[in-house]
């Protein structure tokens, strides 16, 4: 018996596959639903960190219970900062759709430093919370928010560092790379909008219920 | 873009079958040797090593639950003291949880999915190596935690604030804490990995009302998986905090206990679900041909087990009921959890409907689906009792909820799982299991099993706690004690007789065929065990069970490269052919990150500057793993 | 219909298999049943049995555990019987040659009837179920005007008992022996001192927990005097199993003469033994964590003693309250309840004498 034959059932070609493209774009790439399976676990995780805070919230007598809120100027131009950051991602897209070597690299540059320029800001939004993590209940809640979204934003500033260097080699003029840069911009998307929540829940909350 | 296009490569459209067999074998095959070892990222090879891995844990834990009831077969005993029994009923109930219950059931999907969808790999097989090195790091470090004496010893769910750092000193409880980051990790690539595949990878043709049950039921599994596990990472990376850096989330200092268990429960209701959906897809599986025809109701039970998924989210608090909770919010949950019993009695029924329209053929995988029906159906039975509230604060946190998980985790997870070793053993190994020594298996287990946990529904109500180390002697529980450690011994043996099965069988069963037992899906098509390619070329799927449905003939496609591993991806719902994804080569970057990550959540139990110095090695590991080689996989 | 290869046909073992099967399968779960049927029958009897109630709210809770029993039981055999109908059914099927079987569009109606049906039924049961589970918890836990109210303090691994009043003079501590009088309400507040504990006198209530930061509250009473045991059912630490209290139902004149006793301070004594005892507790440890009213012993982190010859058992329902066993205690805790927060006080033999008989005497 020759190991890989189908015994007792004779193979009938009834389609031929290969004229079909090697790399796809958004949905259609198998890349695209690990993002997004990615970005499910984050969501998760995001969503309950926030009900924690809710909780803890709904809880005390006052909140914050026993600090002023964090300082609103940091926070707020993070969020103009990554809000602004959305156009060249919108933009870098539609190149890598295109396939367009020059224009992708050239927006990669952008990414990078609309990505690290926030990450200097957040280092200033830390030192302006006003409150320790091991105060009480609301300064552990409000770090570890703070905590994550960093964590979220470092590693994907990593990822478009190293795509970028990719993009620069010989390896930017494959296709399927094009595809990785689309991802790449569409998990941009997420981090900056995940942040809107979270930017409302640790700013304008507490200022809204005091 | 490229010169040529994928047209201009060799392809196996001219190949004859032993032609074709040969290269892809050259093409797929793991390297052999050390490295070969480290770097394979066939699914079926990560597959085996998963399944053997979480018996072997199996067996670990199912030794302290020797030792534990042989401590509890007398009244005041001194076998074992206070804080070694805290250790072991901890160790067993994490590492069964952890280790054994749901890592097991993504092992069996993680080889099977695949073939069933008719593909040649999982996808993101280089993930797939990743998390299962990440696992063994994980259980070895409990283990190793536990045999040199800082075991955690505050339960397999650790309440807070108990195993905060005042009742808790020591290194025990951010190790159990550290455990469940790294398996979380792992069960949460797995997930993407699966939805990924059954989503992307079915072979042309398969539209998703063509699927097999079990992969329904892994779908539906990993879904949970994404939405659940964040809870128990996010409550664990609190207590870590809380005991390392003096934050506030759950001790007695501005922290709140109740979130603690809200936390933990959200994951835990659901991780009992991850054990009991892949199960009833087993039985699905199984129940087809051993009832010489297809399922009843296929459409009823994907919609059930869709159900059980999403309602497993809104039954958590039925583990509070006594925390003192408002009323009219515990009787939502209440109602709730007997909802579920809807999801889950309708697929029995169909079970017992395709039994009904069939032809029962009674070898040992149906042996063990019999025996789950029985015994899970005394587990959701006692478990509508348990989710009335007023009943639960009679019978919550004692031996009759031991009583009850055991019933459903035991006669709902593992018998379904021996049964679908029995099923697929020749699948995976080429050879046919005992019959003989699987019946006397089966009736070792089924008869142990009820022993050991049915006299302790009556030990609960009659006032024995849970996770009590000894009991006074006058309360009259001495001799249901000792028959419960009779089972437990007989359900033990039946555990050793099942391993013998598995030992002779290998060295010396029948030779199995591609489909000894005439069952109509995937994965029975090739040889057993199946080739490295899994498939000479991807089936062309026209119906549910194909074997079937065109017996003798397996329509396929060709049109793939034989020069660098290919595969189809397919269209979400329809399952139209869309494009061609290569398939990534062997490597060692996923077992070097893997370290890399072990050194990473390891220091940081002991110091936060581990995150900072941890972090390089991963990412230069993951870098490493990331950066194309150049090679023809790349090259589009 | 073209039948499948030859290689997919099974051994013919169907037929000859299903009788030896039926017949052991018959036989064991005839077993089983019996042996599952008789152990409920010596189920009632036994102290800190849910199933002994004594009270109105355990009586109501065993009432619903036997309504959700005995409709279980029934349901979890007619599913027995449905499957072994089908089974039965199934292997009677020798007709069709074909291989699989042919799926037969009567047989497939039947069973879509069949599966909506017991859907339906499974509904009403889960329905009916959910109301009179609602409807059980709606008369627990009620309150009137002559309840009694004791706060309980959970501590790793014994209960402070205090019975409050409005009048201050009134109010008095004790620990790990709660009187309540025959047929009152007994409203208990439920504190934590450290990590999460769990009141449960089976006999009398279901469980509640104690949780450090909220304040919980159970109501429950006693139907007949008696003596109810109950333990702390939430894991909190190492001698969670030994973590027992004793309820002690009597009639209302005997709870008024115990309740005026333990107000009281406790008694000087003229025994000498006695008196030297008290000596001995005074100069050693001991006051660091007890407390024993009249004089100047007043720790609190661990049990009040003020009247601890009055009750029943020591080391929180651990051993009998006798001079040997109080001896033994003293001398070493560690090695009955290893890891309780209770030290050895070395004692020579006539202190230790002394001692015992002093705690003895402080009824």
């Amino acid at each position: 018996m020759s190991l890989g034959k189908p015994c007792g059932a004779t193979p009938r070609v009834a389609i031929d596959v290969s004229a079909l493209p090697t790399y796809s774009f958004a949905h259609r790439s198998l890349m695209w639903w690990g993002t997004l399976g990615f970005v499910s676990i984050e969501t998760a995780g995001f969503g309950l960190a926030i009900a924690t805070y809710l909780y803890f919230a709904q809880k005390a007598q006052t909140w914050p219970p026993d600090s002023p809120p964090p300082d609103l100027l940091p926070g707020t131009v993070l969020t103009v900062l990554l809000l602004l950051s959305l156009i060249p991602n919108q933009l870098i897209k539609g190149w890598a759709r295109a396939e367009d070597v020059i224009k992708t690299r050239i927006g990669l540059v952008i990414m990078c430093i609309a990505g690290i320029l926030p990450l200097i800001v957040r280092v200033f939004e830390f030192m302006a919370l006003n409150v320790r993590w091991d105060t009480d209940a609301y300064g552990s809640i409000v770090w570890l928010l703070l905590g994550l979204h960093t964590t979220h934003l470092v590693t994907d500033v990593i990822d478009t560092i190293v795509l970028m260097a990719l993009m620069f080699t010989r390896h930017g003029y494959e296709g399927r790379r094009f595809s990785d840069v689309y991802d790449n911009a569409s998990y941009w998307d997420f981090v900056v909008v995940s942040w809107l929540p979270v930017y409302f829940i640790l700013y304008w909350f507490p200022r809204l219920v005091s | 873009m490229t010169a040529m296009d994928h047209a201009d490569y060799p392809q196996d459209t001219n190949l004859d079958d032993a032609e074709l067999s040969r290269r892809l074998t050259r093409l797929w095959a793991s390297p052999k040797g050390l490295i070969g070892f480290f770097s394979t990222t066939d699914h079926k090879v990560v597959g085996r090593r998963y399944i053997v891995t979480a018996f072997v844990f199996l067996v670990l834990a199912g030794l302290n639950a020797v030792v534990m009831r042989l401590q509890l077969a007398q009244p005041d005993n001194d076998l074992v003291g206070p804080k070694l029994y805290n250790e072991l009923f901890t160790v067993h109930g994490t590492t069964m949880m952890f280790l054994f219950a749901v890592p097991v059931m993504e092992a069996v999907a993680v080889y099977l999915v695949p073939l069933m969808v008719g593909t040649r790999n999982i996808a993101f097989p280089r993930l797939n190596a990743f998390s299962y090195w990440l696992y063994v790091a994980g259980g070895a470090m409990l283990w190793i935690a536990f045999l040199v004496g800082a075991a955690p010893d505050k339960g397999w769910f650790s309440y807070a604030p108990l195993s905060e750092t005042q009742y808790s000193p020591g290194k025990g409880v951010d190790i159990w804490a550290q455990m469940i980051t790294f398996t979380e990790v792992s069960a949460l690539a797995v997930s993407v990995e699966i939805i990924c595949t059954v989503f992307k990878q079915r072979a042309p043709g398969m539209s998703l009302d063509r699927i097999p049950i079990f992969v329904w039921a892994m779908l539906a599994t990993s879904f949970m998986v994404l939405f659940a596990l964040p809870a128990i990472m996010l409550a664990s990376t609190g207590l870590i905090l809380d005991r390392l850096v003096n934050t506030h989330f759950f001790d007695t200092l501005g922290g709140d206990a109740l979130l603690w268990q809200h936390l933990f429960w959200f994951f835990g209701h659901p991780e009992v679900y991850l054990v009991f959906l892949p199960a009833t897809g087993m039985v699905s599986a199984i129940i087809a041909p051993f009832a010489r025809r297809p399922i009843f109701g296929y459409l009823a039970i994907v919609l059930s087990i869709i159900g059980n998924a999403v309602l497993s989210f809104g039954l958590w608090v039925h583990h509070m009921f006594a925390t003192g909770l408002p009323e009219l919010g515990a009787s939502f949950f209440t109602a709730s959890s007997m909802v579920i019993g809807i999801t889950s009695g309708i697929q029995i029924f169909c079970w017992i409907a395709t039994l009904w329209g069939g032809r029962p053929v009674f070898k040992t995988p149906l042996l063990f689906v019999l025996g789950f029906i029985v015994i899970f159906v005394i587990g959701g039975l006692s478990g509508l009792m348990i989710a009335s509230v007023p009943l639960d604060t009679q019978v919550h946190d004692t031996y009759f909820i031991v009583a009850h998980f055991h019933y459903v985790l035991i006669g709902g997870g593992v018998f379904p799982l021996l049964g679908a070793i029995y099923y697929w053993f020749p699948k995976i190994t080429g050879r046919m299991m005992s019959e003989t020594i699987g019946r006397w298996h089966f009736w070792l287990a089924f008869i142990g099993m009820n022993l050991a946990f049915f006299p302790m529904h009556l030990l609960g109500l009659w006032g024995m706690p849970r996770r009590v180390y000894s009991y006074p002697a006058d309360m009259g529980w001495g001799t249901t004690n000792l028959i419960v450690t009779i089972g437990a011994a007989i359900f033990a043996v039946s555990f050793l007789v099942f391993f013998w099965n598995a030992l002779v069988s290998l060295r010396s069963g029948r030779l199995a065929g591609p489909n000894p037992w005439g069952a109509g899906t995937l994965e029975w098509a090739m040889s057993s065990p199946p080739p490295p390619y899994n498939f000479l070329r991807q089936p062309f799927v026209t119906s549910r069970e194909p074997l079937w449905t065109e017996p003798g003939v397996l329509p396929v496609a060709e049109g793939l490269r034989v020069d660098r591993r290919e595969l189809i991806l397919s269209s979400v719902v329809d399952g139209d052919p869309i494009q061609i994804e290569s398939s990534p080569e062997p490597s060692i970057w996923p077992f070097l990150a893997a370290i890399a990550t072990t050194v990473f959540f390891i220091g940081s139990i002991f110091t936060p500057w581990a995150v900072v110095w941890g972090t390089p090695p991963i990412a230069v590991t993951l870098i490493g793993w990331f950066w194309p080689k150049g090679s023809k996989e790349e090259v589009d | 219909m073209i039948s499948i290869a030859a290689n997919h046909r099974l051994p013919v073992t169907r037929c000859r298999t299903f009788p030896m099967l039926r017949k052991s399968l018959a036989k064991s779960l005839g077993f089983a049943l019996t042996a599952m049927l008789c152990l409920p029958l010596a189920a009632c009897g036994g102290w800190q049995s849910a199933l002994n109630a004594h009270g109105p709210e355990a009586e109501r809770l065993a009432k619903l555990f036997w309504f959700f029993t005995a409709v279980c039981g029934v349901v979890w055999l007619l599913v027995i019987l449905a499957l072994g109908w089908a089974l039965f059914r199934g292997t009677r099927r020798t007709s069709a040659p074909n291989d699989p079987v042919l799926v037969d569009p009567d047989q497939e109606r039947r069973s879509a009837v069949a599966v909506w049906g017991l859907t339906a039924a499974s509904v009403v049961v889960l329905v009916v179920f959910t109301l009179v589970s609602f409807f059980a918890s709606r008369g627990l836990n009620a309150a009137s005007a002559n309840t009694l109210n004791i706060e309980v303090t959970g501590y790793q691994w014994w209960w402070q008992v205090r019975y409050l009043d409005p009048n201050p003079s009134l109010t008095f501590t004790t620990a790990n022996e709660i009187h309540v009088p025959v047929g009152r309400p007994v409203k208990v507040r439920l504190v934590a001192a450290d990590v999460i504990h769990s009141f449960w006198v089976p006999n009398l209530a279901g469980k509640l927990d104690l949780i450090p930061g909220q304040t919980n509250e159970l109501t429950f009473a006693a139907n007949r005097p008696g003596v109810y045991r109950g333990q702390c059912a939430e894991f909190c630490g190492l001698q969670h199993a030994f973590m027992g209290l004793r309820v002690i139902a009597e009639p209302e004149q005997d709870f008024g003469a115990w309740r005026a006793r333990q107000i009281q301070p406790a008694r000087q004594s003229d025994d000498d033994l006695v008196r030297s005892g008290e000596r001995v507790f005074l100069n050693n440890g001991c006051i660091l964590c007890h407390t024993i009213r009249g004089t100047t012993a007043g720790g609190r982190a661990g049990p009040d003693l003020t009247h601890i010859g009055s009750r029943s058992a020591i080391a929180a329902d651990t051993l009998p309250n006798t001079l040997g066993y109080m001896a033994g205690w003293i001398a070493d805790p560690q090695s009955i309840k290893p890891g309780n927060y209770m030290p050895s006080v070395p004692l020579d033999g006539g202190d230790l004498n002394a001692l015992v008989h002093y705690l003895e005497a402080l009824k």
